[in-house]
């Protein structure tokens, strides 16, 4: 391997910069430096759509992790850059000391780093330790307010995501034994692209049992329904950048974990097929989700479920498999994470004018924090999947391929999505229009991410560019 | 010879398997303490023994890392936290001893029946190691279950793992697997610091508690 490509550049810019965050004193200059690693990050991301270096014994690129780095750091770049006018705020009203935010943007970049390393991982137990790292990390940031509630919420967090954590490594070791007669004992049994080719060789029973434990353990991280109970808690307790990198960013990198472990699955003719578990699992997660909408109070909490609602029809798409439905999961699974995103940022800045998260308090926003209150709207919009946005396109053509495969399935799908809409705009309606309720001081807020974000999402539901559609029809392909 | 080492190993495994159920039974904080370290003792066995079996150096770190950090360290500092913030006495279960440890022989059951089923072509040692680290594993999970308290639910964590590196150490020649023991060990140490330094006394619901942590809270 190269000493230095763009895939070490994508690992080694969060690395050296979370060491010289954590050494720098002054937020100002550190939230500016945030700002710019993750923007070089991206830029290194971006290039490796052009140039990949060959596969190595632990680092990978191909086309469908390509999706999700370029997805990861472009959010986490606009997230550093929301983040920095949300924290100064949060300064100012002494919420963090100085101290906690250089602490804070230090765990910041470690995070991209273990999310980027998780991504391009050739190896299975590397990408297991990248997840862990990744977990870590975040449960420190969900409790950095140290609140009792906050601090709730991160252990609850931990607890969960370490059970999470240990089952899929329990996958993982299963994986490494079937894999050992067939590839040999040492490092090349734990490699991806050695495992996918030699895997129709593999012991189908041990590879069935290797799967269960792995959908438990990182569909705890993804959020599936049974196991989301953390989700929720570390989404509304925890800094509002942190809520828009755990939906927009590290569900997904959950989730690109059960493909890899689901696409050996499908290489194995013997082995169980994996799709009626994802689906099962989806289908829950989406209709649990949708009901509990109606029940929120808390601004945040209810975004939180919105997530798990969508991470389910996400799975439920990629269990349905097939190349329609792939590449639907796919196209939803980038718009949810730009329009989630945007959609903290909006409520982060809303929560610090109201100085609350309780929907009851705030209301009339489009009148008081015109615009605040329209973001929010766009983004509820996007998020609800009404046409043309991308979200709407993504849902169609999922409820129409599966429609085409399993009619009795796309009946709790549909069910399921409207039930989600209805509770959206049930809420949105208290917070953004009305009466004005809760203080309506002047925003300090930077509207360039939340409204560049909304503007890929509803520029992707008119007009999808052809060089991304084959992109994404090749990793669709891919998945199978 | 080969019956010996077999021999060896199963019954170092099988004593996880044991000492895990002893766990599940202790309603005094410094009780189960000791019987962690017992578990973790058991472990550091296995995997030396392991490490001398498949001839694998790299193994005696994994085991010396069980020994001095998870039966030595470990305890201590628990030890002490449990001193410092006085729940020594605390004795909450969620579920009763006898029913808990029914479930925990089904649990064993259950992982035996898995296990060797599907491990028919493996080679008898792997197997069997496999067969007590999911049972370690699942009775470590039942632990964390049947328990309120975070310092016992810590330590249901540790048994978890504990079985997870018997699994790890089985599989043999197997790559990664003393980093793989390093990130748990640095997890729970997170874990203990994060109890000390935010005296998370208890999970869910209790209100004085609440109030107790609140005035920490604007303390420190």
């Amino acid at each position: 391997m190269m000493p230095f490509d763009a895939v070490s550049a994508v690992l080694l810019i969060p690395a050296a910069a979370a060491i010289l965050l954590a050494a720098l004193p002054g937020y100002r200059i550190t939230a500016r430096i945030n700002v710019l690693a993750t923007l070089l990050t991206f830029l290194a991301a971006v290039s490796l759509t052009i140039e990949r270096p060959p596969p190595g014994p632990y680092l990978l690129v191909d086309d469908l992790n390509n999706v999700f780095i370029v997805l990861t750091t472009f959010v986490g770049f606009t997230t550093s850059v929301f983040s920095a006018t949300y924290i100064s705020h949060e300064l100012d009203i002494g919420r963090l000391t100085p101290t906690f935010l250089r602490f804070y943007h230090a765990m910041y970049q470690v995070l991209m780093f273990a999310m980027n390393l998780a991504l391009v991982a050739n190896n299975i137990g590397l990408m297991w330790v990248a997840i862990e790292l990744a977990t870590l990390t975040t449960v420190l940031m969900v409790g950095i307010y140290r609140t009792h509630e906050a601090l709730e919420a991160a252990w609850k967090y931990f607890i969960l995501g370490s059970v999470g954590i240990a089952l899929a490594l329990f996958g993982t070791i299963l994986v490494y034994m079937a894999a050992r007669p067939v590839i040999g004992e040492g490092l090349p049994a734990m490699v991806w692209t050695n495992l996918l080719v030699r895997a129709a060789a593999f012991d189908p029973a041990l590879l069935n049992v290797a799967f269960v434990f792995l959908l438990l353990g990182y569909g705890t991280k993804v959020g599936l329904a049974p196991l989301h109970a953390w989700l929720p808690d570390a989404h509304a307790e925890g800094p509002t950048p942190i809520s828009a990198v755990l939906s927009g960013l590290l569900l997904n990198v959950a989730l690109y974990a059960l493909l890899r472990f689901k696409m050996l699955l499908a290489a194995n003719p013997n082995a169980v097929a994996p799709g009626p578990l994802m689906v099962t699992l989806g289908l829950i997660s989406l209709i649990f989700a949708s009901f509990m909408l109606y029940r929120r109070r808390d601004i945040k909490r209810m975004f939180a479920y919105s997530s798990i609602e969508h991470m389910g029809i996400i799975t439920f798409a990629f269990g349905i498999g097939g190349p329609l439905a792939n590449f639907a999961g796919l196209l939803h699974m980038t718009m949810h994470s730009l329009t989630k995103s945007a959609i903290f940022f909006a409520v982060g800045h809303i929560a610090q004018v109201k100085g609350t998260q309780k929907i009851a308090d705030m209301g009339g926003l489009t009148e008081t924090n015109p615009a605040l209150g329209w973001g929010l709207v766009l983004g509820v919009v996007a998020i609800a999947g009404l046409p043309p946005v991308g979200i709407f396109m993504s849902e169609f053509l999922l409820v129409s391929s599966t429609f085409a495969r399993e009619p009795w399935l796309a009946i709790p799908l549909v069910f399921g999505i409207l039930l989600g809409l209805g509770a959206l705009f049930l809420r949105l309606n208290t917070i953004a229009f009305g009466e004005p309720r809760g203080p309506s001081a002047k925003a300090t807020a930077s509207y360039l991410p939340m409204y560049s974000h909304l503007a890929l999402v509803f520029g992707a539901g008119i007009y999808l560019p052809p060089a991304i559609v084959t992109w994404f029809q090749n990793v669709a392909r891919l998945l199978g | 010879m080969r019956g010996l080492t077999f021999d060896v190993a199963h019954l170092l495994a099988g004593g996880l398997v044991l000492v895990s159920f002893m766990q599940l039974y202790q309603d005094r904080l410094y009780a189960l303490l000791n019987v962690f370290a017992l578990h973790a003792l058991v472990l550091a066995l296995s995997v030396a023994w392991q490490a001398y079996v498949q001839d694998a150096p790299h193994l005696y770190v994994t085991a010396a890392i069980a020994l001095v950090f998870k039966a030595i360290v470990i305890p201590i500092v628990l030890h002490r936290i449990i001193v410092r913030l006085g729940i020594h006495r605390e004795i909450e279960k969620v579920v009763g001893v006898g029913l808990t440890m029914l479930f925990g022989m089904g649990l064993v059951a259950l992982s035996m029946v898995v296990m060797l089923r599907v491990t028919v072509d493996a080679d008898p040692l792997a197997r069997e190691d496999l067969a007590f680290a999911l049972s370690v594993v699942l009775l470590g999970l039942l632990m964390m279950v049947t328990r309120r308290n975070a310092v016992s639910q810590v330590i249901g964590f540790m048994s978890i793992e504990n079985g997870l590196v018997l699994a790890a150490t089985g599989a043999k020649g197997m790559p990664l697997v003393v980093e793989i023991s390093i990130a748990f060990s640095i997890l729970i140490a997170f874990i203990v610091i994060g109890i000390f330094l935010f005296r998370i006394r208890e999970r869910f619901d209790t209100v004085d508690i609440q109030a107790l942590d609140r005035f920490r809270g604007e303390r420190s």
